[in-house]
């Protein structure tokens, strides 16, 4: 069978859509909050909350509660205690993700191995942290929650664009002439912990930050208005995670990171692309 | 009325107090520059005019139906503007993002006022132009038609010439200057660079070392603070 056949054969199985559908929305979602976070230099945010849905996963586990309802309200209150931290002059922004992170990632590495249900705790651990195959395993009622929520993202992004475009781009000024930025920011936060949630049923706890960050630095080198860089990163990242899908079902490598090393090519490219061309953004 | 008083103005930082007794009023169509060394609390007064900071005491009026929507400020540059990718136009209009409230998106006027306030400052090409590529000067109007979007009545200026070179310094200043002449805005100015400032400001606050000064320009210069301050920064002229 070639790699084609192989394809139109796996696109007839109910969990293949699934993935497809579930890939394209959480890396959606991933890339418009990607430039908004990159950009106010919110990068590390991201990955300090997925090491806390991970500790949210784990206690999730023991608990035996679906790991969506817990992990979602305790990564956004991670999220709203993050953005706050970065103004508290004590502990650094920079240092307050770290010990969020590494605490988190600590304490649900600590809950998963004194209450394992399961023999195979570094199987677990790695699943959640890698994401390993558990996008091909989706239900239904997963894809449904995670299109709601998508949806919610994507209606937020477009509703709000102007005024996350302008807190973005300078906060004192929006702050300034009106609008409530701080409140703009814990928008900002909020939707990122629920996107991160989402995607750790995609690319594992570890990969979700380079789903934020990578679609939106190869558009940012090869786009010159906030608008394109957006859409770009959109397009980037809808694509690269259609071809880690497919690649990854026809070749059985792991789907998160397939996806990933297709978005870092991409990005080399798009470096080579904005060098050649002589319009690097440094 | 004022546009804006204030009355016993004192401001803190992190519980020390920097600057105490502030009394001033901006009345419409005045130039006010806000003089100072470095540290003196020139930018915690603005923050404190703008909204951005609570006094420690006293009081800041509005008047003459004067709201926080309807000031245009112009901040220093931060970090993170240097390689935003970003194009002129959409920053422009992103100074009506106050103005426009809930509503998402902006209306045909606000673009086409935009428009108008690129073609007064003189980037009306510029539209598409990356804002990361344009020269200090250049990003320079281009904050200040942004500043223009949000208002109609008063700038707060934020060292406007900070980091440009002589030449261009000069054309922000006498930009600045049609503004509150021709454009009738009334401008608020934080400026170390004070003898330059004088040339156009109808009004001065010194604050910093008490006595502060405030009153016109004319009594500034032949007041004892003006004559140490310009002295000690050695860009004192004595013909003046």
């Amino acid at each position: 069978m070639t790699a084609f056949e192989t394809l139109k054969n796996y696109l007839s199985y109910d969990f293949v859509i699934f993935a497809i559908i579930v890939g394209i929305l959480v890396s959606l979602c991933a890339a418009l909050l990607g430039v908004s976070l990159v950009l106010k230099r919110y990068s590390m945010i991201g990955d300090g909350l997925s090491h806390v849905a991970f500790g949210a996963m784990a206690v999730a586990a023991v608990l035996k509660v679906t790991p969506m309802y817990f992990a979602l309200p305790v990564t956004v209150l991670a999220a709203v205690l993050l953005l706050r931290a970065g103004r508290n002059t004590k502990i650094k922004g920079d240092a307050a993700i770290a010990v969020i992170s590494v605490g988190a990632m600590a304490a649900g590495y600590l809950i998963m191995n004194i209450f394992s249900t399961n023999a195979n705790v570094s199987g677990d651990v790695c699943t959640t942290l890698f994401g390993s195959t558990s996008i091909l395993t989706l239900s239904r009622d997963d894809v449904i929650m995670c299109t709601v929520l998508a949806a919610a993202v994507i209606i937020i992004y477009v509703l709000f664009y102007n005024k996350l475009f302008a807190v973005t781009f300078d906060e004192a000024f929006t702050a300034a002439t009106g609008t409530k930025a701080s409140l703009y920011n814990l928008l900002l936060a909020v939707v990122t912990a629920v996107v991160i949630v989402l995607a750790m049923n995609l690319v594992g706890a570890l990969l979700i930050s380079a789903l934020i960050i990578f679609p939106a630095l190869s558009s940012m080198r090869l786009f010159k208005s906030f608008f394109k860089v957006i859409i770009s990163s959109a397009v980037i990242a809808v694509v690269c995670s259609v071809i880690g899908i497919f690649v990854s079902v026809i070749y059985d490598t792991p789907v998160g990171s397939t996806i990933v090393m297709a978005d870092a090519a991409v990005f080399a490219l798009s470096a080579a692309v904005s060098a050649l061309s002589g319009k690097s953004s440094a | 009325m004022a546009l804006i008083s204030c009355e016993n103005l004192s401001l803190a930082y992190e519980g020390k107090t920097i600057v105490s007794d502030i009394n001033f009023k901006v009345s419409k169509g005045d130039y006010l520059c806000i003089a100072g060394e470095n540290g003196s609390g020139k930018t915690t007064l603005m923050k404190a005019l703008l909204g951005l900071k609570k006094p420690a005491s006293g009081k800041i009026i509005f008047g003459d139906g004067l709201t926080k929507k309807d000031i245009g400020y112009l901040p220093q540059q931060t970090e993170i503007q240097r390689d935003f990718p970003a194009s002129v136009k959409e920053i422009v209009l992103s100074g009506f993002v106050g103005k426009s409230g809930l509503r998402p998106f902006y209306s045909k006027k606000e673009k086409s006022s935009a428009e108008k306030n690129m073609e007064i400052l003189g980037i009306k090409d510029f539209g598409k132009k990356c804002y990361r590529e344009l020269s200090g000067g250049q990003q320079q109007r281009v904050l200040l038609a942004r500043a223009l979007c949000a208002t109609e009545k008063l700038l707060i200026l934020d060292e406007p010439v900070a980091g440009l070179d002589p030449v261009v310094t000069g054309e922000m200043y006498s930009l600045i200057e049609s503004l509150n002449k021709k454009h009738g805005i009334t401008v608020v100015m934080v400026s170390h660079d004070i003898s330059e400032t004088l040339k156009y400001a109808s009004h001065v606050l010194h604050i910093g070392n008490t006595p502060l000064f405030y009153g016109t320009s004319g009594d500034y210069l032949k007041s004892p603070v003006c004559k140490t301050f310009t002295g000690q920064t050695g860009k004192g002229d004595d013909t003046k």
